[in-house]
């Protein structure tokens, strides 16, 4: 198990966001938390990498209890999180953006340049352009490609597929499962419900802090609770307006 | 109008002389406001102990009577390490002290100005109890010669030394931003503060090297202050500080470039106003400045660079 998290708890104030979540990841897993706006997904996301405090329960990773422990340690340990919104450094260049990736190692060796030009040759193009001048597809890209940059075990994705075009979409999951089978695990957050599924091993759905239903995805992806709720009958995932 | 001209090359000289002390003390303000949003008051104070470390230092030596040579050289550089040992270490101790609680408490940015402001009168009322609240001297240590003339103005060595000294920190300071690894994770928390936590950047390190640089900016600035006017006093730091904050709201607060230039900027202008009207109008001219600025051209000359320009 190279994530375990038992009845997590997070407030916002007075407010719980997250009320007793419970979720593992193994090695080598592509696992999806799907739900809709305000089910705690993201709350969840920034509560494993360190930058909100649960008020209860475990994070457990990689043997480690990670529960208290610093977010900037976190990384060390080889977690690493593309944001929401994709937390892009708008005054600095692609490259010096990459080179944030690798800042708990010092100067990154080319060869890690070299992978993230290779997944994504747009960014070797645009190396030298402000991170803040990127299109958003862009944006996703030196996302990923800059938390790979640290080497980690489990790479955290908040939501890749925010306002981009579909044919992008495609493109970004598709690099997803290339990363994944060089043997990085993948822990993803989407609205996107049809195509996190078809990407997933495994897949949780929240809905109000809480897990509703979990399986394999190909299983939900076929669920008709999800089908109705998530995939058929609500409009496409690419027309919503996404605001979380 | 005939003042200013006849008084242009020597007021050019003034101008940049002070200016350059500014522009040292704003790169303090400026650091700080570009990773925390905070206009960190106390930094007056932090100049103050830069000056009695200075003039300490000179006592300790034994310093009665100008220098020169090796010498001289000797005694201003152990001078500037006080300096800056002096206002580092008052600014890291600051920052534990008056902010660090406020901010892991997630207070109001308010707090923080009002904890600023109570720890400038802690370490003023200290040092004025400690040291008296009369104007202390420095012993001379440098001869003020006069190395060339340009137009009517002298230019004076020791003026020399202000601005020459400001340049090689302002850009030592613009090498380190820019160029090394702390110095890209100062960038990363001044433009995105959770981003930089998920890179593995420890914010509460950098909030410590932000304050350490900047304080020792002002330590240095201290160091050419006390050689410059030989005089320092518990409150020196107050009128300094406010010029100092001035330049950097001029230069852009945020913006490393925009501090030098501001301050230089602001030397020139209260030295060529004063000229004009007369020296008792300086200050009146170097305020005047600030609210122009702040009502016409809030983001400064350069704008906010450090950080995304939020204009």
């Amino acid at each position: 198990m190279l994530l375990e998290i038992a009845d997590l708890q997070v407030h916002y104030g007075k407010i719980e966001a997250i009320k007793g979540l419970s979720l593992q990841v193994d090695e080598g897993e592509i696992v999806t938390l799907i739900g809709s706006n305000g089910a705690g997904k993201t709350t969840t996301l920034k509560t494993i990498s360190g930058l909100r405090r649960p008020t209860a329960g475990s994070i457990v990773f990689d043997g480690q209890d990670i529960t208290k422990l610093a977010g900037h340690r976190r990384v060390q340990l080889g977690l690493c999180q593309a944001p929401e919104g994709r937390g892009i450094f708008p005054g600095m260049t692609v490259l010096e953006n990459l080179e944030m990736g690798a800042y708990i190692r010092g100067k990154p060796p080319a060869a890690d340049l070299d992978r993230a030009f290779s997944l994504f040759p747009r960014l070797a193009e645009r190396r030298r352009q402000q991170g803040g001048t990127l299109s958003g597809g862009e944006q996703q890209m030196l996302a990923i490609g800059r938390a790979l940059m640290a080497h980690p075990k489990l790479l955290l994705l908040d939501e890749p597929s925010m306002g981009l075009a579909p044919l992008i979409v495609t493109q970004i999951f598709a690099i997803l499962r290339e990363i994944n089978n060089s043997g990085t695990t993948i822990l993803l957050v989407e609205q996107n419900a049809s195509s996190a599924l078809q990407l997933s091993d495994r897949a949780y759905l929240l809905e109000t802090g809480r897990v509703v239903m979990s399986g394999a995805a190909h299983d939900l992806l076929y669920e008709p609770a999800v089908r109705d709720a998530y995939l058929g009958a609500a409009p496409q995932p690419e027309e919503r307006t996404d605001t979380s | 109008m005939h003042a200013f001209v006849t008084q242009f090359w020597p007021s050019t000289i003034d101008g940049l002389t002070i200016g350059s002390i500014y522009g040292l003390i704003a790169l303090g303000y400026t650091l700080v406001y570009g990773v925390l949003r905070l206009i960190n008051f106390a930094h007056s104070e932090v100049f103050m102990v830069g000056t009695f470390a200075s003039l300490f230092t000179l006592h300790g030596l034994g310093i009665t009577h100008a220098e020169t040579g090796f010498a001289l050289v000797g005694v201003l550089i152990l001078m500037g390490l006080a300096g800056m040992a002096g206002s580092g270490i008052t600014a890291v101790v600051l920052e534990r002290v008056a902010y660090r609680p406020l901010r892991k408490r997630g207070s109001s940015r308010l707090a923080a100005l009002i904890s600023a402001i109570g720890a400038s009168f802690f370490l003023q009322e200290v040092f004025a109890l400690r040291y008296g609240r009369d104007l202390l001297s420095f012993p001379p240590l440098m001869n003020k010669t006069v190395l060339f003339h340009i137009g009517s103005g002298q230019v004076r060595a020791d003026k020399v030394l202000v601005v020459v000294a400001a340049l090689v920190m302002a850009l030592a300071l613009d090498r380190f931003v820019n160029g090394s690894r702390l110095g890209r994770g100062v960038r990363a928390t001044a433009q995105d503060p959770d981003t930089a936590v998920l890179m593995g950047v420890n914010i509460d390190r950098i909030v410590m090297i932000t304050f350490l640089v900047g304080g020792m900016m002002a330590g240095v600035a201290a160091m050419l202050y006390g050689n410059y006017f030989e005089l320092t006093q518990y409150n020196v730091g107050f009128l300094l500080g406010i010029k100092a904050f001035t330049a950097a709201v001029l230069g852009g607060i945020g913006n490393i470039r925009g501090a030098l230039l501001g301050g230089l900027t602001l030397g020139l202008i209260e030295n060529y106003g004063g000229s004009v009207f007369g020296a008792q109008w300086k200050d009146v001219i170097a305020f005047t400045v600030l609210v122009l600025v702040l009502m016409v051209r809030p983001t400064g000359l350069l704008g906010e660079k450090l950080t995304r320009a939020r204009a």
